[in-house]
């Protein structure tokens, strides 16, 4: 088999997810495990399917405070990093603050927000925000830094504006970096989602699928909990997946990291 | 004398006695910030429409003085003066310098075409007029085919020959050069060598270029200015008395071989005379 054949690639992985589905399978069955120990995988799909519509609902709040937090981030992370690079004295001074954000557990901070900010959607959003922002403000400073020393000095040469600097030059360097942190925090974002809502253990209308897993945990539904933890889990990939379409689609052309992926 | 004789006049004074210099520097030297004496106090002068090598061992200032030239770092003292005045003159018609570095410096995210329209966006030139320039710019140096193709698709050759045609896109009177095929293997050096005189004979360029080749500084140049390290000076000029329009006949002939010869014998004085034997 030929390991760079596009068809091993996408179906060893599969392949690999069949053969262990079927061990869970047989083998839970067989050892006559009970489904509130450890369910069977078709125990699991009967709850995904007989929840639906209380898992959907989880699901479109959690992604709401997911997308919220990943475009606050986006947004807030890419302006300090163009505060950052503007100067040098402003970089030292707020750095360590934002790593102090950073290695903060947002587990010890989350309730100290949530008592702070009456609005849970909002409270929850701060939150997960806290966790995703890091690597885009620390990857987009990185990148409008990163500039080709000869490229800076043909511009100054030319005597191009701070303008024409930023936009034909400092800008299309950084998109790599940025892309690059924007893909972390993709992820960071739904893991900030799911913890904030952990710990403010919120039910109601605004109840995210994590609310579904400890009420699961509460209830010992543990095929509920495997389906929720399920739609968490496709729900990251997803993600990852549309940052890996998003990356191609803006460097494919020039970028060694998309260009890798090609081959 | 109207300006346009007088640019004229420049450009055709090539075997006449030139009226002014391009580029006159006097009693020029670099200092480092920490306090490295780059360059003793040099006096050189380059008269229009001549092609200048900088040659000799490493550390010897050739690419400082290059950069000098091109205003890209200032002097610790002496003067350095374009067309007789001010490094503000530079820019306007018939006094327009261009710089080619070591490395072709592309954007990786930009066409071989946007690369090479890059130094007129900067100079905010009309779109249909940058157009046209940038067409014939590629033309010159063979790229019309890789107008839309990308640095990285390119061969090491082709990226250069894109860095040239950026340079030539604004139609400049001086062409600096700094070690610009010094990567490329010695096929590809020769045809650019060649392309490289054909330009400079076509446009009247006055070319001011630091090689590590002493083959090259004699294909190309009219005059070679050998420099001598520690400190960074001029050792000797040697002037290669053959017409400015080269081929490959050149290369291959006795007086080009003889000349080497002579060049050679003077490099080796100038390594000596920098206090080690390596000859760069």
């Amino acid at each position: 088999m030929n390991a760079d054949d596009p068809k091993v690639r996408t179906a060893a992985p599969v392949v690999l997810g069949l053969i262990v589905l079927a061990v869970w399978e047989f083998g839970c069955r067989a050892g006559h495990v009970p489904a509130y120990l450890f369910p069977t995988p078709s125990e699991i799909a009967v709850s995904l399917y007989k929840d639906w519509p209380t898992l959907l609902q989880g699901l479109w709040s959690t992604l709401i405070v997911t997308f919220e937090a990943f475009a606050v981030s986006a947004v807030v992370g890419t302006l300090i990093a163009f505060v950052f690079v503007q100067s040098r004295i402003i970089e030292l001074s707020l750095f360590p603050y934002a790593v102090l954000a950073q290695v903060t557990p947002i587990v010890a901070v989350a309730p100290l927000i949530i008592l702070l900010v009456k609005n849970t959607q909002i409270s929850l959003t701060i939150c997960a925000t806290v966790i995703a922002i890091f690597p885009i403000i620390s990857n987009t400073t990185l990148g409008l830094r990163s500039v080709d020393p000869g490229l800076l000095s043909y511009f100054r040469m030319n005597k191009a504006s701070r303008l024409d600097i930023l936009l034909r030059l400092r800008i299309p360097s950084a998109l790599p970096y940025f892309l690059a942190g924007l893909r972390i925090a993709s992820g960071l974002s739904l893991i900030g989602a799911v913890v904030a809502e952990f710990v403010a253990g919120s039910g109601g209308r605004s109840a995210g699928l994590a609310y579904q897993i400890m009420q699961a945990g509460f209830q010992l539904d543990i095929p509920l909990m495997f389906a929720a933890l399920l739609l968490i889990a496709v729900t990251g990939v997803l993600l990852y997946l549309l940052m890996v379409a998003l990356n191609r689609a803006l460097l494919g052309h020039w970028h060694e990291s998309a260009l890798a992926e090609e081959r | 004398m109207t300006e346009t004789q007088r640019i004229s006049d420049l450009r055709t004074s090539n075997a006449a006695a030139p009226a002014e210099p391009v580029v006159a520097l006097d009693r020029v030297d670099k200092v480092f910030a920490n306090g490295m004496r780059g360059l003793e106090p040099i006096d050189l002068r380059i008269m229009p429409g001549e092609f200048v090598s900088l040659i000799g061992p490493s550390g010897c200032g050739k690419s400082t003085l290059l950069k000098l030239i091109a205003n890209l770092i200032a002097p610790s003292s002496g003067r350095i003066r374009w067309w007789g005045g001010d490094f503000d003159r530079v820019g306007s018609a018939g006094r327009r310098l261009a710089f080619v570095f070591q490395d072709p410096t592309l954007m990786p995210w930009a066409r071989v075409a946007e690369n090479v329209r890059l130094p007129l966006e900067l100079s905010r030139t009309p779109a249909a007029d940058a157009a046209a320039r940038v067409d014939a710019a590629l033309a010159h140096v063979g790229l019309t085919k890789f107008a839309r193709s990308y640095p990285r698709q390119l061969s090491g050759g082709m990226r250069m020959r894109t860095s040239i045609a950026r340079a030539l896109v604004t139609e400049p009177d001086v062409l600096l050069m700094d070690e610009p095929f010094g990567a490329l293997d010695e096929f590809t050096r020769n045809k650019l060598d060649d392309d490289l005189v054909r330009l400079s004979v076509e446009r009247h360029l006055t070319t001011v270029f630091v090689t590590h080749s002493l083959y090259e500084a004699v294909f190309l140049s009219t005059r070679i200015v050998v420099m001598a390290a520690q400190p960074g000076r001029i050792f000797r000029e040697f002037v290669v008395d053959e017409p400015p329009a080269r081929s490959d006949e050149f290369r291959t002939s006795d007086r080009f071989a003889r000349r080497c010869r002579e060049l050679s014998a003077i490099l080796t004085a100038a390594a000596q005379a920098s206090g080690n034997d390596e000859i760069a």
